[in-house]
This record gives C-alpha cells, sequence and structure tokens, in this order.
C-alpha cells in the first residue's frame, strides 16, 4: 500500500491561493471601502496642513488687518486674491486661521483619546476581570456618569475648572471615559471564560499579565473603532464648548470659538459662519468615515469568507 | 416520472479571498414518494446544494446547473415570485437548528397558519384547526395550548416538531431535512427520524435526508448519494453501499463506523476537505486515498457507471479491491 | 414583569444617591468660598455672612449637611435661583414642557424617516441606496448641530424667509399656558393662526434637534436589520415562500426593532437634557437654555439643582426603557 500522509505533501495545487496575512487582509477589507479611504487621504492632508502650517498659511493668525474689516471671499464681489476664504470681523484671514485650527483639533482628538482610552481600558480590564465589588463600584460610577447629557456635564466640569482650552480636554475626556470601560468590561467578561484564557492561566501567569497580554489584544477591535469615534466627538464637543465661550477662548484660531465670535454676523457676512463649521464638517465626516472603515474591516462577523 | 432532477449543479460563493467551489457538478434524482439520503463530511457541499435547489442562498452565490427540475418546472427559468409559489407548499425543508430556525417574537400557532395563509387560504377558523391537526400529527402535547407558545418557551425537540409541522402544512411533494437530528439529545434523534419516516409513508411525500451518520442512512435511507468537498463521489441503494461500497472515501467511512471495528484501533481517514487554499489538482480525495497513484493526482476521474456505483474514480473499489485501469494489473 | 420592575427601580436608587452626591459636590468643588456662591452676592457684611453660612449649613460637618440636602431633595427643595429668585423645581417645571415638546418632535422626525431609511440601506446593502442613506447619515452625525442651525437659519429663514427665527409663537399671540405644550395650548386657545404659527416655529428647531437622532436611528436601524436578516429564522421563513415583503417588514424588522427602540428610547433622555444647544440658537425657553445661562451668570443653586433633575429624569427615561424592552421581547415578557 501506498504512504498516503508523505503523499499529500508533494501534491500540486492549482485552483489553490496561499491565504493572505492579516495586515493584508485588513486593508484589502478597509480599501474596499472607497469612502474610508477618502478619509484616510483627508485626514493625512489634515495632519500635514496642521504641521506646516506655520509655513503654508498665507497670513499669521492672529494678525488684525484694520482696512480689510469682513471682506468677503475671493470669489464673491469685494473679495481678494489676499484673502482668499474672506477675512472675519476684526480683519483676520479665514484661510489661515483655519489652517492653524486644525492643530487645535488633531491636539484635541488625540489627547482626549489617549487619555480617556488609557484610563478607560485600564479600569474596564480590572473591573471585568476582578468582579465582585470592584465592577460593581466601577460601574456604578460609570452609570452615574452617564445619566448625564454629556455636553451639560463637560459644561458642568468647566464650570468648575474655569474656561479655557486644556479643561476643556480634561472634561470632555472625563465624560468619554465611560465608554472605554464598558467597551473594555463587555469585552474581557465574554473573553474571562474562554479557554485560551484558562490554559494561560493553568499555565502559570500572573493577573497583570493575563489580563494585559492574552486577553486585552483579543478586545482591541471594538476599542479602536470606539477610539475613531471618541475623536471625532472630541472634536464636535470642543467646537461646541468654544462655541459657548467656555472651551478655547479668543483669540485662539479654534473653529468652534471662530464659530462664537461669528453668530452676529451670519446674516451680513455669512462667510464668516460657514467656513469653520465646514472644516469641523469634513474633518469629522473624515474621521468617522475611517471609523465605519475600521469597524467594518475589523469586525469578524461582516466578513465574507 | 421522477420528482426531482439535478444535473451538474455547481455552486461558487464569491469570498474576500477568491471564488470558492462549494458545490462542483452534482447530479441528483429523486423519485415520487423516494427516500434518498445525503451523505458527507462538514464542507462536501452537500447542505448548500440543497439550499440552491431552494433558493435560500445568499447573494454571493452563484448557480449553475444544466438542469434543476422540481415536477416538471424548470427552476433555473423560473421567476422568483413564481418560486414563491413552489418553495414551503410543495417543496420543504427543515433545518439543523431547531432553537433558532423559529422567530422568537411570534408564537408557533402564527408562525404555522401563515404558512397555511400563504399557500392555501382559507377562514381563520380552518387555518387553526389544521394546525392544531399537524401538531397532532408531529406528536405534540396538548397542541390548542402550545398555539400560543413562543419558540423558547419549547424544547428542541418540541421546537424540531414544530419545523415539521411547518414544512408538511401545504402537503409538499418533496422534504427536504438538513441535519434534522444533529442538534437534539439521542434519544429525541430516535424519535424524530421515526417521525419523519412515519410522515414520509402516511403523506407520501419523497424525503432527502442530508446527513454525516452513516448509522442513520443504514436505518431510513433507500438510496445514499454520497459527497466529499462539493462532488458527488458515489450514489447506490443502501444495502449494496454497505454491501460493497465502490468509492475509497465510502469504504473509508464505512471502516470508520464503530460497528464495523475489527481489533482495538478504530481506522480513521488522515488528512482534512480541502477548503480554499489547498484543492488538489486531479482527484480530490486522492491526498486522503489509501489506493491513490499517479493518475490520481493529474487528472480528475470521470464518473463511473452504475454498476460501481457511479463512483468518482479512475478506479473503483469492487469487493474491496481497486478495478483494474486499462487492463493493466496494478500492485 | 412586576419582579423586573421592583430589580431596576432598586438599582436605580444607588444612582440616584450617586447623582445627589454628585450635585452636592458640584458646589463645594467650585473655586471661592461657598456660601459666596451660593448666595451669589459679593462684599457683604459679616454678619449676613454669618446668617447666610448657617442657613446654607455651611458650618456643620459634610455628612451632615449631605443629610440636610438629601433631605431637601426628597421633599422637593432644591434651593432657589439667586436671579429670579424662584425655587429651582418650580423653575424647571415651567421650562421642562418646551423642551419636551421640541425633543419629543425631533425624535418622531428620527424614527418616521429614520427606521425606513435603515430598512431600505439594509436590503440594498452595497448599492447605491444603501451608500447613499448612510453617507447622508454619516453627515448628519458628524455636523456640529449649533453651525446646522446657523446654516439653516441663514438660507431657510434669511433668504427663504420660510421659517422664524427664534422663540415658540409669534408675539401676536397671547395666552395662558394650560399644558406647557404649545402645540396644544395653541388649538386650546382657539385663536386663528395661533397653532399654525407653533407649528411653524417648531419647524427648524425639530430638524436641527433631529438630525442626529435621525442618522443614529438609520444606522442603527440598518445594522440590526442585517444581524436579523443573517439569522437562521429569517431562512426559514423564505423557505416558506413567504414573499420579501413579509420576511423583510414582519418576520425580520420586529426583530430588529427591539434594540432600534431601545436606542430610540435612551437618545430621547439624552435630548430632553442635552438640547442646550438647539435652544440657545433658537431662543426657545427650555432647560438647556435654562441650564447654560445659569453656568454663565454662576447660578449656582440652579446648576446643582438642575443637574440633578436632568440625572433623575433620564435616569426615568431609562427606566422606562428598559421595561418597554422586557415587554416588546417576548424572550423576557414569556
Amino acid at each position: 500500500m501506498t504512504d498516503t500522509t508523505a503523499v499529500s505533501k508533494a501534491t500540486a495545487s492549482t485552483n489553490s491561493q496561499a491565504p493572505v496575512g492579516p495586515l493584508r487582509e485588513f486593508w484589502a477589507y478597509f480599501s474596499e471601502n472607497k469612502g474610508a479611504v477618502a478619509g484616510l487621504i483627508f485626514f493625512m492632508v489634515l495632519v500635514v496642513v496642521a504641521l506646516l502650517a506655520d509655513f503654508i498659511a498665507p497670513h499669521d493668525p492672529i494678525e488684525q488687518y484694520r482696512d480689510h474689516f469682513l471682506v468677503p471671499p475671493v470669489w464673491v464681489d469685494g473679495g481678494s486674491w489676499d484673502f482668499l476664504l474672506g477675512t472675519d470681523a476684526v480683519g483676520r484671514d479665514i484661510l489661515s486661521r483655519l489652517m492653524f485650527g486644525a492643530r487645535y483639533s488633531l491636539f484635541i482628538g488625540c489627547i482626549v483619546v489617549s487619555g480617556a482610552a488609557v484610563v478607560g481600558i485600564a479600569i474596564g480590564l480590572f473591573a471585568g476581570y476582578l468582579g465582585g465589588w470592584v465592577d460593581t463600584v466601577a460601574m456604578r460610577v460609570m452609570d452615574i456618569l452617564l445619566s448625564y447629557p454629556p455636553l451639560l456635564l463637560a459644561l458642568v466640569f468647566v464650570a468648575i475648572l474655569g474656561p479655557g482650552l486644556e479643561n476643556a480636554i480634561v472634561a470632555i475626556a472625563v465624560i468619554q471615559l465611560p465608554h472605554y470601560v464598558r467597551l473594555t468590561r463587555a469585552s474581557v467578561m465574554s473573553e474571562r471564560s474562554r479557554d485560551y484564557v484558562t490554559s494561560a492561566r493553568v499555565a502559570g501567569a500572573g493577573t497583570l499579565r493575563l489580563v494585559t497580554v492574552t486577553i486585552l489584544p483579543n478586545c482591541l477591535a471594538p476599542i479602536i473603532v470606539q477610539a475613531a469615534l471618541s475623536f471625532s466627538t472630541a472634536i464636535l464637543d470642543a467646537a461646541a464648548l468654544g462655541f459657548l465661550g467656555m472651551g478655547a477662548q479668543p483669540p485662539l484660531p479654534e473653529w468652534g470659538t471662530m464659530l462664537a465670535e461669528a453668530r452676529e454676523f451670519i446674516l451680513r457676512a455669512w462667510w464668516v459662519v460657514t467656513f469653520p463649521g465646514v472644516a469641523i464638517l469634513v474633518t469629522v465626516l473624515a474621521i468617522n468615515l475611517m471609523g465605519d472603515g475600521l469597524r467594518d474591516a475589523l469586525d469578524p462577523k461582516l466578513k465574507r469568507s | 416520472m421522477s420528482l426531482l432532477e439535478i444535473e451538474n449543479l455547481t455552486v461558487e460563493f464569491q469570498t474576500a479571498q477568491g471564488q470558492f467551489r462549494a458545490v462542483d457538478g452534482v447530479s441528483l434524482s429523486v423519485d415520487q414518494g423516494e427516500l434518498m439520503a445525503i451523505v458527507g463530511e462538514s464542507g462536501s457541499g452537500k447542505s448548500v446544494s440543497m439550499l440552491a435547489l431552494m433558493g435560500l442562498l445568499p447573494w454571493t452565490a452563484t448557480i449553475t446547473a444544466d438542469r434543476l427540475e422540481f415536477d416538471g418546472i424548470d427552476l433555473v427559468r423560473q421567476s422568483a415570485r413564481d418560486r414563491r409559489k413552489v418553495i414551503g407548499k410543495d417543496m420543504a425543508m427543515i433545518f439543523q437548528e431547531p432553537m433558532t430556525s423559529l422567530n422568537p417574537c411570534f408564537t408557533v400557532g402564527f408562525q404555522i397558519t401563515e404558512a397555511l395563509k400563504t399557500h392555501l387560504g382559507g377562514s381563520r377558523a380552518t387555518r387553526r384547526a389544521r394546525a392544531v391537526e399537524l401538531l397532532n400529527l408531529v406528536g405534540l402535547p396538548e397542541p390548542e395550548r402550545r398555539l400560543n407558545a413562543f419558540p423558547h418557551q419549547l424544547s428542541g425537540g418540541m421546537n424540531q416538531r414544530v419545523m415539521i409541522a411547518i414544512a408538511i402544512a401545504c402537503r409538499p411533494k418533496l422534504l427536504i431535512a438538513d441535519e434534522p437530528t444533529t442538534a437534539l439529545d439521542v434519544t429525541i434523534q430516535a424519535q424524530i427520524l421515526d417521525l419523519l419516516l412515519e410522515l414520509r409513508e402516511k403523506e407520501g411525500m419523497a424525503l432527502i435526508l442530508i446527513t454525516h451518520d452513516m448509522g442513520v442512512v443504514a436505518e431510513t435511507a433507500e438510496r445514499v448519494s454520497v459527497q466529499y468537498a462539493g462532488q458527488k463521489v458515489e450514489e447506490q441503494t443502501v444495502r449494496d453501499l454497505f454491501r460493497d461500497p465502490h468509492h475509497p472515501y465510502t469504504s473509508a467511512l464505512l471502516s470508520a463506523l464503530p460497528e464495523r471495528a475489527q481489533g482495538k484501533k478504530l481506522p480513521t481517514l488522515p488528512g482534512v476537505v480541502p477548503g480554499l487554499f489547498d484543492r488538489p489538482e486531479g482527484c480530490l480525495f486522492a491526498p486522503r486515498c489509501a489506493h491513490a497513484f499517479d493518475l490520481c493526482h493529474k487528472r480528475q476521474a470521470d464518473q463511473a457507471g452504475a454498476e460501481d456505483g457511479f463512483a468518482l474514480c479512475h478506479t473503483p473499489l469492487r469487493k474491496g479491491v481497486p478495478a483494474s485501469l486499462e487492463g493493466q494489473v496494478r500492485s | 414583569m412586576i419582579k423586573l420592575l421592583f430589580r431596576r427601580v432598586g438599582l436605580m436608587i444607588p444612582t440616584f444617591i450617586g447623582a445627589t452626591l454628585l450635585s452636592f459636590l458640584f458646589i463645594r468643588m467650585l473655586p471661592g468660598d461657598p456660601v459666596l456662591l451660593m448666595a451669589g452676592e459679593r462684599g457683604m457684611s459679616e454678619e449676613r455672612y454669618q446668617r447666610l453660612l448657617h442657613e446654607f449649613g455651611f458650618d456643620r460637618p459634610y455628612w451632615q449637611q449631605y443629610i440636610e440636602y438629601l433631605w431637601g431633595v426628597l421633599q422637593g427643595d432644591l434651593g432657589e435661583s439667586f436671579r429670579t429668585k424662584v425655587p429651582v423645581l418650580q423653575e424647571f417645571l415651567t421650562l421642562f414642557p418646551a423642551t419636551v415638546e421640541l425633543s419629543l418632535c425631533a425624535m418622531l422626525l428620527a424614527t418616521v424617516l429614520g427606521i425606513p431609511a435603515g430598512v431600505i440601506a439594509a436590503i440594498r446593502r452595497g448599492r447605491a441606496l444603501d451608500h447613499g442613506t448612510m453617507g447622508a447619515a454619516l453627515v448628519g452625525y458628524s455636523m456640529p448641530i449649533f453651525w446646522w442651525a446657523l446654516m439653516l437659519i441663514i438660507v431657510v429663514s434669511g433668504q427663504w424667509g420660510l421659517t422664524p427665527v427664534s422663540g415658540r409663537i409669534s408675539l401676536l399671540y397671547y395666552f395662558e399656558p394650560v399644558t406647557g405644550f404649545m402645540l396644544i395650548d395653541s388649538l386650546l386657545s382657539g385663536q386663528e393662526g395661533a397653532f399654525g404659527s407653533a407649528v411653524q416655529h417648531l419647524i427648524l428647531p425639530t430638524i436641527v434637534l433631529g438630525t442626529i437622532p435621525l442618522a443614529v436611528v438609520a444606522r442603527q436601524t440598518r445594522s440590526a436589520m442585517l444581524e436579523v436578516l443573517g439569522e437562521d429564522y429569517v431562512r426559514t421563513a423564505r423557505a416558506k415562500g413567504l414573499s420579501p415583503f413579509r420576511v423583510v417588514g414582519i418576520h425580520a424588522l420586529r426583530n430588529a426593532l427591539i434594540p432600534v427602540t431601545t436606542t430610540i428610547g435612551l437618545q430621547i433622555g439624552v435630548l430632553f437634557g442635552g438640547a442646550i444647544l438647539t435652544e440657545t440658537i433658537f431662543a426657545w425657553p427650555g432647560i438647556g437654555k435654562w441650564m447654560i445661562e445659569s453656568v454663565s451668570a454662576r447660578d449656582y443653586s440652579v446648576v446643582q439643582g438642575g443637574l440633578l433633575l436632568i440625572a433623575v429624569i433620564v435616569m426615568v427615561v431609562n427606566l422606562m426603557v428598559d421595561l418597554m424592552y422586557g415587554l416588546i421581547n417576548p424572550k423576557i415578557r414569556y
């Protein structure tokens, strides 16, 4: 009798393909989503603009041109090529302010997400894994935080801390916290009874290692998606606080603050109101598109094979 | 006249990794009132071919066939709307997981009478009476009370009986049972199988039983079709198959049955069913076949004749010995 | 079911205590002297200071203060607004109906447009209609709503002159509020054109406030539908030969609506306390505007009391959503 096990190795394959690695597979799914890719491209452009604002912005963002109050954008009657998107009430170039404003938005997003994620994940991991009173206390606190409408809570925190960009960031990070805690905790709780965790524990892994090395990587997918969502929510919330006068204070060219200053001119000078809002919209849209793409690419249930 | 004629059915799925051929040139024919079993491992395409027949596959599937006829109706050219008149009425299917196959938001009575209303009409009273009758037929105690029960309030076995009741509500000519007992307790398995056989007798309907359990096949079927990796590799009557399997895969399956074991160790088949990435050139079973030789790895076999059980093999087994190839004696 | 109700209410209690704690601590966390903050005055005599100190209870130990505060809350005493000298609870009750009316209209819009949009996107998955509706939802979701409001005002009120810019009803009409809901009261008043004016004033704020819930409901419906459409029982329904309308509209939707109605309920809770931006821009006299004004004016009794009240409202709404979920999900109800 021929030895079949040796034979199977020698068999050539025709209709077979080698399985693709995880990173390439992720990119294959992600890039299928044209919107997500467009979002990614826009986001990278934004990062570049923010980093190079000093060099590519036509004007200084806080310089006031006394002779050029409320100049309309270049394509409208009365516009000028010096100020492509027009000027605001005190003669500052809107385009330059938008470019520098990108820095604030990106900065806010990064700090809020990192802060909320790191602290939130830590709390969630331990609450979920240890259970018992640690879990109960953590979840009660998160429930209380979640029972307030987010913007209101952020407002109150800022009222306590005083208006300003840094305080706004802290306030927004705190209100994002419960999302990470809940997400991590839910993932941990469903993973902790799985066989691979038990076998790691039996092999002698301590709690810290179990939680960070064994369980955490398997919970990452929803957290990554949440991070994208948080980033965009942070930008929107910061803009809202700025609009209400509680966030970044003038003359900082934060997009929301720009809208607060522009409010009285909505009927007279529409461009002062329109462009900062468009900037916020497009940025948040790009990030949300990326977030959607991330979610679709990372969710095993939606995979086609 | 043949009730069901399938000729050269192929189903391909579009995946991120390429096209996956789940069913590869399968042919099948079932007569009125016949009991056919389709056997195979997971991944053999046995469920997919029947789902394709019923039109229940997702949009990622491409179905091609030379012939797909049920009761004289050409299913290939039929419109979706016309097909819906046949499905659930003359051709019905029950599935493997009874606990998830019933809608959790609607009562059992609603789900049964819905099938009746769609195909047969009639008044609410007649439908309700028929539903009670059906539940009695499938052996569910206290049928009037059960009509108002929700699926999660019933056990797996009871849910499967309800599924059967729904399927036979319009007296179908063909019932396809896709592993109906796999998810149930062993004791319930026997009951459900007996029920299916009993109903078949009473209603005179044809039954296609899909299973991976050769024991079930031995006890129930008249004819058997064996599938491997999407292809049909053998088809015979049950008695003949058990007596003299012609395809090496069938032979290996049978020898793995505990009842047939000789000696202390149960013989197993080395290797696994080929998936998307390791489809061999030539015969799909060759990598695992005890009787494979050079030609097997290069070229796929043609289907042998009826006396060899239509085996998809270059050298079908006859009483355990591979037939000679073109007169050459093999060692 | 009754057991479920008691259990849920029981769970609410620690959260409620926590909310009162937070409100209680809030004043004490603010920078500055609490007595001066509560009184809202500056430069008072020492004697008055001592009197207020005692009156507000700041001279007693914290835990005692908290008990007194909690006791007051349970009796409905949340202090007094220093701007209007009206008790906080009373002011809240006067303004709350305006917010409720606006929120309910916004959610109605979100539901009536959002659910069908989500269903269509799910059944036409991957095609133009799916991308279109979800793209629109994404844009709605990504907009700063204060900017959206301003844009709508510029175009619809400014250029087209179709809607008013602020308020709940034209100043031409005056009548005593009966229910606090302008739509009802204007009808009851019998004055010609009052109802029409009330409706007109509701249009833009409803669109603005409802945009995000609309987007959320549409997306949620789509994803719930997609999940349900992959379930075994949908396959069974198709195997019965049911028409696609029936399979999707009855079998699938009924199941998909379970998580969706939960989302809708929760969104209502968010809207009740979170309509700050919309109310501010449209000068809508609801509790959102009341809160922001109080924060700006440092009217801390209002902030403290309002926070607690809003938290309680949200908790009650969430409780009702939980109960409703228990009712519509047969697995829990039976």
